[in-house]
């Protein structure tokens, strides 16, 4: 626990003082890193440790994004750390729901079943348009600067980002070190023998549906935070996929491979983007550049490094007694 | 709200789903893998028809042209993409296939813009159950008769079935097990190319699959993965009943019915309406 | 007088500094202090398109047009010796990624104006951004009502006739055209079909709306629907794509509406495009040309076909030079007018441009441009085009317009004939 703390906290302390060297629009790309880092964190739980394949992560950013959007514009009065705790409950309620639906289903099945939920849940605003607003979705600004505090904006969302990410990584690290995490990995390796041993193998998979919908609702909370935005355009099957892709391009079942996967998916963004103005090709070719290099990427590194970027990482320095977790 | 017209218009819509149902079944009995880039296979083979057509003026030259390319491309994938990744566990080839899905996406975006084209139907798309339909449902019914004869009573079925459920065993026994696992993409990509022939009309554009791939891999869930039949079965059910909610109950509910018919499906039977409860292994 | 001046610079740059703290100061600077995005020879401006992903197929084209403008303009000598560099960013339509490559165009790219941002999902989830940041947002695509609020968005300008003014227009035309007729609506389900359907309904009564979710493409039970209710004139608020859905699902059940669309779906030559593949297969009735003979649509900027406009013979020499692989619908079109459009702004701003300075370009009322409507510009409002003409498919492709210009407000003001006597492009004498 300790450990952890202070390794967050040095980890905040580097953050803000890097947030301090970088544009204004940079800070926003760091704030992004930190709230898919939390994304992916959270699916690491699920797919990575206890072996559950999600196609609908977006679904719980989906819940958490709403939340904050809609408590911003309906419940103005509340602080913003409690529309937050809000989406993150709001988020777990949906996961335990979808855990207790999909702890029976195997493999593909509840691949397909996860898919159907990031594709149909965003479909929920089309109902209540005047609610949710429709395709248009909800926007709005969230003020939480307090007055006096003479920094950009885009900063200070970085620094709350970070703060709410390295939180919530401290519990997950300590979770997943814990008991529950035991729990989870011998789900994973064998669900016959972790019966056997006395795991409750369903409630099992319910608790890492349970912290990764947290995880994907905080997610999204901060991403409404940051962005200003809640909309259905924003939740397609492609977010939950990426996620997934960042994850396994990262490191399966480290969060240090959740750091990597979020840097990446944002620095392969900016950079296939850069490389399609650089190149000024025609346009069909240049619009669809980011896509083809972001498709071979995936293709590449999966094929190439089997352990994802944390796996070169780590075979490029000295193995520590004390590994990642 | 007319309910033959529904009706009839959810059959012919079901038996897209079916199709693309149908290949993600014949390679899930191959590799054990459900393959994500198989809309963009399809639609890729969709648009070599689509430029056959255009540079011909006919039609089935591209409908061959496209099912050929779908089994060619088929085998590649499974022998460049698919068999590096034999031993990696599931996760690996979900991503493998969905990279090859974006590359694939964005090259027919490359080649044939954004923009929506006019795609012509097989026959006259008029009338409530149009000879263009009546096509669609026909084909679907007859390829997957023809797949099931194959699995079930020729030699080289039985080889790949062997080749898939026990790889040891067939390899010792003499059938050469890769060249059932290329066999098995062939095959279903070729499927995989009649759906996207199938789902194409009126307009043709490089995401005009990812619909059709959500509903087909609810059917095949549905139906049960690993059972041809069962997954028929469900996209026909599937293509019936949303046709029925956006007629009676709302267009846009149309997807969340989808997965509420997946939630009360697999509530009921984790492993689709058809599919075997595969034993465990220890 | 000094004082005035001094308190009018203190009012501007604190309105133009708003939340961050890193916005460069706008507007009353004078020459000294060049404004984000402009150096002597170039100035910087960005944009939000759908590219790519569900979205681009209706769109992808029209930052093509618009590119292919300011290459012109630029190889032209530029405006007051500034070349226009046109940054495009690829949203998909998502409005996560709106949010941040505009974020990105003006806090990093520093431009110095977004122009013809796409999307009403997208677009309004930058409109507080770029006003608290004092970053002109000019001529937004998207026909929505909300771009015209310069007391709370006075950096914002819309482009094109909004849904209402036009749903109006054609409510109107309907009603003297075909008194007797029941009208049925296909709309989009979002502010397109909303705001149409809120100008229909001044002068006609609606006697079935079947909206339809621009992700489903099945739109038999809404055309069923249609033809059940006995409509007999089918008034399409959505694009085009599905304005040729909703043609061919009319074949398919053998329901013959007369179709009136609204201007973002009635590009005939779109249109002709998307249908053109099914008489081959299924018989000569349903070739392009008979489904969209006589089909009724609205339009404000000249029609690609209307070889005499002189506006047009520009598009089509631009369009000839810069992009001939493209084909030349309306959307091009679009483009390049919204394009010529911001130029002309730029050019009435001067050589010693700021931000405010365009702004107050924008608000004179100077704008003419290529449209056959006059745009709203004024200090009270920032709505684009405000009326619309009424045209006819012909046999051939070509259009017939049965109703002149005329504009209107989006309340109940009365539709009256638009001012003629629109400027030419030597008129305006853009370039050269």
């Amino acid at each position: 626990m300790l450990r952890h703390l202070l390794l967050a906290l040095a980890a905040l302390a580097a953050i803000v003082a890097l947030t301090f060297l970088v544009d204004p629009f940079t800070n926003i790309r760091i704030a992004t890193v930190g709230y898919l880092l939390l994304a992916v964190a959270g699916l690491t739980v699920l797919t990575g440790l206890t072996g559950q394949i999600s196609l609908g992560h977006g679904a719980f950013l989906f819940i958490g994004a709403y939340t904050v959007a809609l408590l911003v514009v309906y419940v103005p009065s509340l602080p913003f750390w409690v529309d937050l705790l809000a989406a993150a409950a709001a988020a777990g309620l949906a996961g335990v729901l979808t855990g207790a639906a999909a702890a029976r289903l195997h493999g593909p099945y509840l691949a397909g079943a996860t898919l159907a939920l990031a594709v149909g849940l965003p479909a929920i605003t089309q109902r209540f348009p005047d609610f949710l607003g429709g395709s248009n979705g909800l926007g709005f600004t969230v003020n939480s600067k307090p007055a006096g505090i003479d920094i950009p904006s885009t900063q200070w969302q970085a620094w709350i980002v970070w703060l709410t990410v390295l939180a919530a990584l401290v519990l997950l690290a300590n979770l997943t070190r814990g008991r529950v995490g035991r729990r989870l990995r011998a789900v994973r390796d064998d669900e016959v023998a972790a019966g056997l041993a006395g795991i409750h193998v369903g409630r099992t998979k319910i608790t890492a549906f349970l912290v990764s919908a947290v995880c994907g609702g905080l997610a999204g909370g901060l991403q409404a935070f940051l962005l200003g935005t809640a909309a259905p355009g924003s939740f397609t099957p492609a977010l939950s996929l990426g996620l997934l892709a960042a994850m396994v391009l990262g490191g399966v079942g480290s969060l240090w491979g959740a750091l990597w996967g979020a840097v990446a998916l944002v620095a392969l963004q900016a950079g296939t983007e850069e490389l399609a103005h650089a190149l000024e090709l025609g346009t069909d070719v240049a619009n669809n550049l980011p896509l083809a290099a972001y498709g071979v990427v995936l293709i590449a590194v999966v094929m190439a490094f089997p352990q994802g970027i944390h796996g070169l990482v780590r075979r490029m320095r000295p193995v520590k007694p004390e590994g990642a977790a | 709200m007319d309910l033959t017209t529904l009706l009839l218009s959810g059959l012919a819509l079901g038996a897209i789903y079916a199709a693309l149902g149908l290949s993600l079944v014949i390679i899930f009995r191959a590799t054990q893998m459900v393959n994500f880039a198989q809309p963009a296979l399809a639609l890729v083979c969709a648009y070599l028809a689509f430029a056959v057509n255009r540079a011909t003026g006919g039609y089935w030259l591209g409908f061959i042209v496209a099912i050929v390319a779908g089994g060619v491309l088929g085998a590649l994938t499974e022998r460049l993409l698919i068999r590096p990744l034999k031993d990696r566990g599931p996760l690996s080839p979900v991503i493998v296939t969905l990279g090859l899905l974006l590359v694939l996406q964005a090259v027919a975006g490359m080649i044939w813009t954004a923009e929506p084209q006019s795609f012509p139907y097989a026959f006259d798309f008029r009338g409530a159950f149009s000879p263009a339909s009546l096509f669609a449902v026909v084909v679907v019914l007859v390829t997957a008769g023809a797949i099931l004869l194959l699995f079930k009573f020729t030699t080289i079925g039985l080889r790949m079935r062997a080749a898939a459920f026990r790889p040891e065993v067939a390899a010792l026994v003499g059938v050469r097990v890769g060249r059932m696992l290329t066999i098995g993409w062939t095959l279903a990509a070729a499927v995989g190319a009649l759906a996207g022939l199938l789902a194409a009309p009126p307009f043709i554009h490089p995401t005009v699959m990812d619909t059709v791939f959500v509903y087909a891999l609810t059917a095949a869930v549905i139906g049960g993965l690993d059972n041809a039949i069962g997954t028929v079965i469900g996209g026909f059910l599937l293509g019936i009943v949303l046709s029925l909610v956006s007629g009676y109950l709302g267009a846009e509910l149309v997807t969340l019915a989808a997965l509420a018919i997946l939630v009360v499906v697999l509530s009921v039977r984790p492993d689709g309406l058809f599919g075997q409860r595969v034993a465990r292994r220890v | 007088m000094r004082s005035k001046a001094l308190v009018l610079a203190a009012v501007l740059t604190l309105s133009a500094c708003g939340g961050a703290g890193e916005t460069p100061a706008t507007g009353g600077g004078g020459s000294g202090d060049p404004a984000p995005g402009v150096t002597d020879d170039t100035v910087l401006i960005g944009t939000h398109q759908p590219l790519t992903g569900p979205a681009a197929p209706g769109y992808s084209t029209i930052s093509a047009g618009a590119k292919a403008m300011y290459s012109h303009i630029n190889d032209n000598g530029g405006i007051h010796g500034r070349k226009i560099e046109y940054r495009v960013e690829d949203d998909g339509y998502n409005p996560t990624r709106t949010v941040e490559v505009v974020k990105k165009l003006v806090l990093q790219d520093e431009v110095f104006a977004i122009v013809g941002g796409l999307g009403t999902p997208t677009h309004s989830k930058v409109v507080d951004f770029l006003n608290t940041e004092g970053v002109p947002d000019l001529l937004v695509a998207s026909g929505a009502l909300m771009w015209d609020d310069p007391a709370k968005s006075r950096m914002t300008f819309g482009f094109q006739v909004d849904y209402t003014r036009e749903g109006k227009i054609l409510g109107d035309y309907i009603a003297k055209t075909f008194p007797d007729a029941k009208v049925g609506v296909f709309h989009q389900n979002d502010d397109v079909g909303r705001d149409g359907m809120a100008g229909l309904e001044k002068h006609v009564t609606i006697t079935s709306a079947q909206g339809y979710d621009p992700a489903n493409t099945d739109v038999l039970p809404q055309i069923t629907a249609l033809k059940q209710a006995g409509a007999d004139v089918v008034v399409c608020e959505c694009v085009p794509a599905f304005t040729a859905l909703a043609i061919l699902t009319s074949a398919r059940i053998g329901y013959k509406p007369k179709f009136v669309v609204s201007s973002i779906g009635a590009d005939p030559r779109t249109l002709t495009g998307l249908l053109s593949e099914f008489g081959k297969r299924a018989g000569a009735e349903v070739s392009a040309p008979q489904l969209l003979t006589g089909l009724i649509g609205a339009g404000y900027l000249p029609d690609v076909n209307l070889t005499s406009d002189p506006w047009t013979a520009l598009f089509r020499e631009v369009h000839q030079k810069y992009i001939p692989d493209v084909p030349l619908t309306n959307t091009v079109v679009y483009g390049m007018a919204q394009a010529y459009t911001f130029a002309q702004a730029l050019k009435e701003a001067g050589r010693d441009l700021t931000r405010e300075g365009i702004i107050k370009v924008m608000e004179s009322g100077v704008l003419t441009g290529p449209g056959l409507t006059p745009f709203a510009f004024s200090p009270e409002s920032h709505s684009g085009y405000t009326g619309a003409y009424v045209f006819t498919i012909n046999a051939d492709g070509n259009t017939t317009v049965v109703q002149e210009p005329v504009v209107t407000d989006r309340g109940d003001g009365p539709i009256e004939p638009a001012p003629t006597g629109r400027k030419t492009p030597s008129d305006i004498g853009l370039v050269g």
